[in-house]
């Protein structure tokens, strides 16, 4: 069962990286949400109900609705183009996001033992990396915030692996700070939209020595 | 305290938010200051005691918190005269007050902090606020600033975070608990040596964001030059002083296990680097700001170098940290007053400032020798502390670097800063009969933190050196 949501998340991240559109992109990232609720369902043990809120809270209200609502207002508001316009051709991004898959695979394998085995890990490991590949390879400032939004969802699932109970203060710190900074990065992004015409970071090139 | 600290900021915060007037807000500004020296003191009396559960007050907490008190003040002090020689919007305002005075109160929680994950989410706020302060102009580049701040930054604190689940992980399979910095050192030899070699990679990348160290330095320059001079102060020094502590705290747990000397190294490759950079950067900056901040870059990777050669060396860092603190701010405090009587933050446009103000071209002239670390600088007993300590651990190499290094970044420093001061152009003086005159009293604080410099350095008080022998005890 869970095999099938960690499959369907890395099918995410492929779809991610070859989305032409911008709408493709967020319903991705939608979906992943979703499946991060799906994910930490099965896996919770007890539940407690306080958890519970926040889990909901945390990935299905914000990660699957709230966000992705945000992220389809900015595109809107700022006639943004709705193409993705990637640097590199899909592809190559493709066939890069394959090597890291394959990569982090191969390496877990190799490196037998502990946490190298959990899939989990595994799974974090290649959302993280596949966000990082993702920000430095697309040219719109929403992508960017696209992309920091999948890396997120990779630290979370890094989360799932440790296991370790955060203290409560913790979580609602978590919480705090993908809401804020997603919301932040947006209101920024509107900002940029409404100053420079385009909206792409080839614009944001003045501030240098 | 530090709970009742943490509601009456954001009582403070609150309100300064809704009610706009300027009296109101004056007189809320005043006493938060006071909040924060009682905070301050409180925390200093009740050293190592365990509050709220999630905070406890270290000696290098306590050395941090007072010089953020110290330069708190100044900076609210400063940005009465920066707001009240702007006009800008009630709303404009309200929101500058309310972001200043939360990145103080989250960087003192950050500081206080015994617990990984919520000194992180304190880091988090810093970042936040920070954005919004650098914002505050409204210009095209300043919300680039803080745009590449924000994103960088967030990154950054995304590290750390993988950084912390790793520790995580280190603790999980020899059963040490939970990720309390105390109970993280105590048990540091217990530690799985893998994980707390990627937690500390993680951790230390994540924390060069708002330490200005080398891979992720970049975000602190721009955040230092847009933002509003007084912020800019507390930007390069008591923000900075975070990042310090982050890679501080991570690097006292590293050194008592194995990978001690791996670490080491880490710290040595980036400061030096850092050291590269700014003495390269400095030599093409093209305004002020820009050459301070990176000169922050460069003592910051000084302090670096202390901090892995530790015992004579982390005294030397530590007590480098703090004169470092005020003087840059005295510097950043001064170039407001800059800007208002040149009119452009360019260097190319600056000159004869000494006859428009002296008694600001004073403290320019005083800190220029006081951040080169020419006697009588107190910082000149600091890196002369750095420097023997790299001479007692046989890193010769480096001290010739380092040295080298310097000598550039010195040289730089003095021709802009005395450029500024004396540099004469008869076209533009002729056509700025119309002087801005700034208020000697104006550059009184900034002559008393320059004065605490030289006091602090040769003649430190008993009490800060205790706090720093306590605070270097855990090198071993």
């Amino acid at each position: 069962m869970i095999n099938i949501f960690l499959i369907l998340f890395i099918v995410t991240l492929f779809v991610c990286a070859t989305a032409i559109r911008l709408k493709t992109f967020i319903k991705a990232i939608a979906f992943q949400g979703l499946l991060l609720f799906c994910i930490f369902f099965v896996r919770l043990n007890e539940i407690n109900p306080v958890n519970l809120v926040l889990l909901l809270l945390e990935t299905l209200v914000f990660k699957a609705i709230v966000i992705p609502y945000f992220l389809h207002y900015l595109i809107k508001k700022n006639r943004i183009n709705r193409e993705s316009e990637p640097y590199i051709s899909n592809f190559a991004s493709l066939f890069i996001i394959t090597s890291i898959v394959m990569t982090t695979f191969y390496l877990a394998n190799t490196l037998k033992g502990g946490v190298f085995g959990n899939i989990y890990f595994v799974i974090s490991m290649i959302t993280i990396f596949t966000g990082l590949f993702l920000m430095i390879s697309r040219r719109k400032i929403i992508t960017h915030v696209m992309s920091f939004i999948i890396m997120e969802n990779g630290v979370v699932i890094l989360s799932l692996t440790v296991g370790i109970e955060m203290p409560m203060l913790v979580n609602l710190g978590i919480l705090l700070d993908i809401f804020v900074t997603v919301l932040v990065l947006g209101i920024f992004a509107n900002k940029i939209g409404d100053m420079f015409r385009e909206a792409e970071v080839d614009q944001l090139n003045r501030l240098r020595d | 305290m530090i709970g009742i600290y943490l509601i009456l900021s954001l009582l403070i915060i609150l309100s300064i938010f809704t009610f706009r007037q300027r009296k109101i807000i004056y007189s809320l500004v005043i006493s938060f200051i006071i909040l924060q020296w009682a905070l301050t003191i409180y925390e200093y009396i009740n050293l190592n005691i365990i509050q709220f559960y999630y905070f406890m007050p270290d000696a290098i907490g306590i050395i941090l918190l007072f010089v953020l008190s110290v330069l708190a003040s100044t900076s609210l002090l400063y940005s009465f005269i920066y707001i009240g020689h702007r006009q800008d919007t009630p709303q404009a305002e309200s929101i500058y007050w309310s972001a200043l005075i939360l990145l103080i109160s989250a960087i003192s929680c950050a500081y206080l902090a015994n617990h990984a994950a919520i000194a992180w989410i304190f880091v988090e706020i810093t970042t936040l606020s920070a954005s919004v302060l650098i914002y505050h102009r409204r210009t095209e580049r300043s919300l680039e600033g803080s745009w590449k701040y924000l994103f960088i930054c967030s990154v950054s604190v995304a590290l750390i975070f993988i950084g912390i689940l790793f520790l995580g992980l280190a603790t999980q399979q020899s059963k040490v608990g939970d990720l309390f910095y105390s109970n993280l050192f105590n048990n540091a030899g217990r530690l799985d040596e893998f994980w707390l070699k990627a937690a500390f990679l993680f951790i230390f990348t994540g924390y060069t964001a708002k330490a200005g160290l080398v891979p992720m330095y970049t975000a602190g320059i721009d955040a230092k030059d847009k933002a509003p001079s007084p912020a800019s102060a507390i930007f390069s020094s008591a923000l900075m002083n975070v990042g310090f502590l982050g890679i501080y705290r991570i690097y006292s747990i590293a050194a008592k296990t194995n990978i001690h000397q791996w670490s080491k190294i880490v710290l040595i490759v980036s400061a030096l680097l850092s050291l590269f950079i700014a003495a390269a950067y400095m030599l093409r900056v093209r305004s002020f700001k820009r050459m301070f901040a990176y000169s922050s870059v460069e003592h910051m990777g000084l302090m670096t170098i202390g901090l892995s050669m530790g015992g004579a060396g982390l005294f030397g860092s530590i007590l480098h940290l703090i004169l470092h603190s005020f003087t840059k701010a005295g510097l950043f405090y001064q170039y407001g007053s800059v800007f208002r009587v040149i009119k452009s933050k360019f260097i190319n446009d600056a000159g004869g400032y000494f006859e428009k103000n002296t008694s600001g071209a004073l403290v320019l002239l005083l800190g220029f020798f006081m951040i080169t670390a020419i006697p009588p600088s107190g910082m000149f007993i600091s890196e002369f502390y750095i420097f023997r300590s790299m001479f007692e651990n046989g890193y010769f190499w480096l001290l010739i670097i380092t040295a080298v290094l310097l000598t550039f970044i010195i040289r730089t420093f003095g021709e802009i800063i005395f450029k500024l001061l004396f540099h004469r152009d008869e076209n533009r003086s002729l056509e700025e009969k119309q002087n801005t005159r700034i208020s000697i009293w104006e550059s009184v604080p900034q002559y008393g933190l320059l004065a605490a410099v030289v006091y602090i350095g040769y003649n430190p008080p008993d009490i800060l050196v205790t706090l720093i022998n306590a605070a270097i005890k855990n090198f071993g």
